[in-house]
């Protein structure tokens, strides 16, 4: 499926702040690329069918699921994965409050997690519950039942970084 | 004795920062160089005989491993309790995902296309797919009656009280498959070399049941199995049997291509191949005084195995114990079995057992409740176990557990009484009903009856050449808390900061094995065993001088650091020793089941629209006492993940069946709970201060789910005023019951199953 009727290409996108090239197929999943040319292995399959957002990296200023994307189409783009994430104030917030509120237990789902309340925060700095609920709707959790995910999203809003 | 200051806080998740970094390693993260990938091919029909198979055309296949059962250097099953499950097919198959050879190639992208062109031709059997079929024995799939295991639980004289009864009161319930859908899929890496022998690499929960799995498939002595634990995304009992088989296949074909060889299963397969929760029925038939007492009662309890034994006789003994409730009964029989059919075999999950036999008993509470004319509150009031009486397996309760005032608590938190009067007016009209459901139940903590003296778990806890403590358990991580609590209990014991304390990884060659990781066990059992150890590393420091009677940390350290360059590793060995005075009669299932029970009330309000028939849950308390709660925030966290589940269980979470294969194995189509979906989760703990397990703890990760089911589920039907005997409750079953119920009206006017 990935890789029929074609021959791979050169593909230039930002990741994480750096241009990158790389030689791949056109149908090649984006998380593929991501995890196993680049090494960037933060970003998780759970699904592989656009459900669970475990692959959720923000691509352009957009929350997509990486399995969901061709890497051609990432060809000029600008993406972030949760290891470039290290400087923004907002997402080191966050990455605290998901510490102190329990908001990550196993914590397959947490990058994805982490980068769709990045998103959110980015869009709305001030999100209400329900803002958080829809926010994450397309990142599913097992383990917490996602009442400490939105407490950890809600407090990392109210230390109101970067503004 | 030193303050307590790490045990009771919300000590940081050890493995935390990794996790929000995305810096946490697990087993699709790892490569390694030369790595094969590694796909199963299954079988396709439910049961049959193997006539041929075929290799097709189109697949350089000298560019693949393959392996059949004939490449099995040992035994040819899994090691678990019966061993009757063959790691490969060999001529007979007997449920439609099970392994018949294994393929590996260096590109992973290759193997779909294999897969499918090996082909195999059968004789197919008649297969059976119901408990019902099962039971009728018209096809023998299993053994000589198709039954796995039975258990009989009796207590006191059952024949007796039905001529003093005012009401029998009957029921019948059911409970569907529950996939565990942990997000990281199951996977394992395997690699073999003569001298070093074989190293496992996976997800999973129970590194010492792998290694004993590939000893024997292998043929391999102790030494040269190496089992290692990757940080595990998720398990919830799914990763307790079924890394067995996935290790062992891994390793099939590391040996044969003396590569390594890496499985990792997409969600299609891990959802249609590997476990899933037991389907149930349960049969109630109950005795009742007409002032509510419960004078005894009949339980028949089935379970729907699957295909093969796996751990569904210790299913079935946790459901069996757990099918009294939290009541007391003067008599009661319950009569247990376990079934086979030809689907994948079901396994451990969350519970395991216990939310299905509890699922009926709160049901049928509330049905006793309506025949008797009492509220849901009261009869479950009046039938409470008090310290003092005993179990159904003649467990005296020695601690001051009060349900009553529980039930209080978590009824004035859910303003219960004013909310059912406001939804008895509401209701009567507009488009939605609401309406208000308790559940009240236990669950024991720890491994059956003699199950803790049969695995004499051993912890280890080293002092370290840099001074710090490492804590050296098999026990493993998947989100519970396991290194944290662990940590803070070594923390605690020894006065030490909690983060001078660490945590070995789960590696057979580095760690005792400190026993599964299953079983509510590990603060409880675990963690005992991990205080006791931590004592014998300070009682060394003391008895050899090097320490004083009290110490600050930089002495400790000191200490430490001068046994280790005087003696070399240090480390200090607890092992498990059963309490004086446990009773238990493993023929009669009679007996102190449990070491501890955790106790627990939740009240659900659900809001039914009548238009769609959605069920949504509109708010939820959940109130346990589960002893001393080590480290709040996880505790809590414990509870609403379990609570969220449960509401899965009961609204959602629909396996659909055909000819033994789940026909919804994606996440499109088989609905867990999202953000959206889950209420507000309240959590209120009560504590006892008793003295079970370390530092007063007892069991909570399992405890979570037994409850959320028949409490959503009675506050159905206090919404609609109609009686609903099954999970998973989705729309259209709820429309069919109201169609029903309205038939029903006209046809009798008596409820149903009263006399």
């Amino acid at each position: 499926m990935t890789k029929t009727g074609a021959t791979p290409c050169d593909v230039s996108l930002i990741v994480n702040g750096e241009p990158r090239t790389v030689r791949a197929y056109p149908m090649e999943r984006l998380l593929d690329v991501l995890r196993q040319q680049l090494g960037l292995t933060g970003t998780k399959e759970g699904c592989g069918e656009g459900e669970c957002g475990a692959c959720s990296v923000i691509m352009d200023g957009a929350l997509v699921d990486s399995c969901l994307v061709p890497v051609l189409q990432a060809q000029g783009s600008n993406v972030v994965t949760i290891e470039g994430l290290g400087k923004d104030a907002r997402a080191c917030a966050l990455q605290e409050t998901f510490l102190e509120c329990g908001g990550a237990q196993c914590g397959i789902c947490t990058p994805g997690m982490i980068l769709a309340a990045v998103h959110l925060l980015n869009e709305k700095p001030e999100p209400t519950m329900d803002d958080i609920r829809d926010g994450l709707a397309g990142n599913l959790c097992r383990c917490t039942g996602y009442v400490q995910i939105f407490e950890a999203v809600a407090a990392a809003a109210r230390r109101g970084v970067a503004r | 004795m030193k303050s307590e200051r790490i045990v009771a806080l919300s000590a940081p998740r050890k493995e935390g920062r990794d996790k929000v970094t995305g810096r946490a390693r697990y087993i699709d993260d790892i490569t390694l160089p030369e790595m094969l990938y590694g796909a199963t091919v299954r079988s396709r029909i439910p049961r049959g005989k193997i006539k041929k198979i075929t290799f097709g055309p189109g697949i350089n296949w000298d560019k693949f491993v393959v392996v059949t059962a004939k490449d099995i250097p040992g035994k040819n099953y899994i090691a678990l309790i019966e061993n009757d499950q063959l790691c490969l097919a060999d001529g007979i198959v007997n449920h439609p995902e099970e392994p018949v050879l294994l393929l590996a190639h260096p590109d992973r992208h290759a193997l779909p296309k294999a897969v499918e062109a090996v082909s195999i031709e059968y004789d197919s059997l008649p297969p059976v797919f119901t408990i019902e079929e099962s039971e009728r024995q018209s096809e023998i799939i299993w053994g000589a009656d198709n039954i796995f295991k039975t258990y009989l639980i009796q207590k006191g004289d059952v024949d007796g009280i039905w001529e003093k009864a005012d009401y029998i009161v009957e029921g019948e319930y059911s409970t569907g498959a529950q996939e565990q859908l942990y997000i990281e899929t199951n996977g394992a890496i395997a690699a073999f070399d003569a001298e070093r022998g074989l190293t496992v690499w996976g997800s999973l929960q129970c590194p010492y049941y792998v290694h004993k799995a590939l000893m024997a498939l292998c043929n391999l002595p102790e030494t040269k199995v190496r089992v290692v634990q990757t940080e595990t995304g998720g398990a919830f009992g799914g990763k307790e049997e079924y890394p067995s088989m996935l290790a062992a296949h891994a390793s099939l074909l590391a040996m044969k291509s003396r590569r390594p060889v890496k499985i990792v299963y997409d969600r299609a397969e891990d959802m249609v191949a590997t476990t899933k929760r037991h389907p149930s029925r349960t049969r109630h038939r109950t005795a009742v005084r007409k002032d509510g007492k419960i004078l005894g009662g009949e339980i028949e309890l089935v379970i729907d195995g699957g295909a093969y034994v796996t751990l569904s006789p210790v299913v079935l003994s946790r459901a069996a114990i757990h099918a009294g409730g939290p009541y007391e009964w003067p008599a009661i029989r319950v009569r247990a079995k376990a079934v086979a059919t030809n689907a994948p075999p079901h396994g451990a999950f969350r519970g395991f057992g216990a939310p299905q036999s509890l699922f009926a008993m709160e049901r049928h509470m509330d049905r006793i409740a309506r025949a008797v004319n009492l509220s849901p509150v009261e009869i479950r009031r009046i039938n409470f176990l008090k310290p003092g009486q005993t179990t159904i397996t003649e467990q005296t309760i020695n601690e001051p557990v009060d349900l009553g005032k529980m039930l209080d608590r978590a009824l004035e938190h859910s303003s219960y009484e004013a909310k059912k009067q406001w939804f008895a007016r509401e209701n009567e009209s507009g488009a939605v009903r609401k309406g208000m459901g308790v559940a009240a139940f236990l669950h024991g903590a720890g491994f059956t009856g003699s199950g803790e003296r049969y695995l004499a778990s051993v912890v280890g806890v080293e002092g370290t050449a840099e001074g710090r403590v490492r804590v050296l358990v098999s026990s493993t991580e998947f989100g519970q808390g396991t290194n944290t609590v662990l940590c803070q209990i070594a923390a605690e014991t020894l006065g030490l900061p909690y983060d001078d304390v660490e945590i070995a990884q789960p590696d057979t060659t580095e760690v005792p094995n400190s026993g599964p990781t299953v079983a509510s066990r590990t603060a409880m059992v675990v963690g005992s065993l991990v205080a006791s150890a931590a004592r014998g590393l300070e009682q060394t420091l003391t008895a050899s001088g090097k320490l004083g009677k009290t110490y600050s940390a930089e002495e400790f350290r000191r200490a430490c650091r001068e046994h280790v360059a005087a003696h070399g590793r240090f480390r200090s060995l607890a092992r498990y020793e059963p309490p004086a005075n446990i009773y238990w009669d493993d023929q009669n299932y009679r007996g102190e089941a449990y070491a501890a029970f955790a106790w627990a009330i939740y009240v659900a309000e659900v809001t039914v629209d009548l238009a769609t028939y959605s069920v949504s849950v509109a708010d939820f308390v959940a109130l346990q006492e589960v002893g001393r709660v080590l480290n709040p925030v996880l505790a809590r966290g414990q509870i609403i993940g379990g609570v969220a589940q449960g509401i899965g269980f009961a609204l959602y979470e629909k396996v659909e069946w055909r000819d033994g294969c789940m026909q919804n194995g994606q996440m499109t189509n088989y609905i867990m709970p999202t953000s959206a979906d889950v209420p507000p989760i309240r959590v209120f703990f009560e504590e006892l201060g008793n003295t079970h397990g370390a530092y007063g703890a007892k069991g909570i990760g399992e405890l979570p789910m037994d409850g959320p089911a028949p409490a959503i589920v009675n506050a159905i039907e206090d919404a609609l005023g109609i009686p609903l005997d099954s999970v998973p409750l989705l729309p259209e079953n709820i429309f069919d019951a109201i169609a029903s119920a309205s038939n029903r009206e006209s046809d009798a006017r008596s409820p149903t199953g009263v006399r």
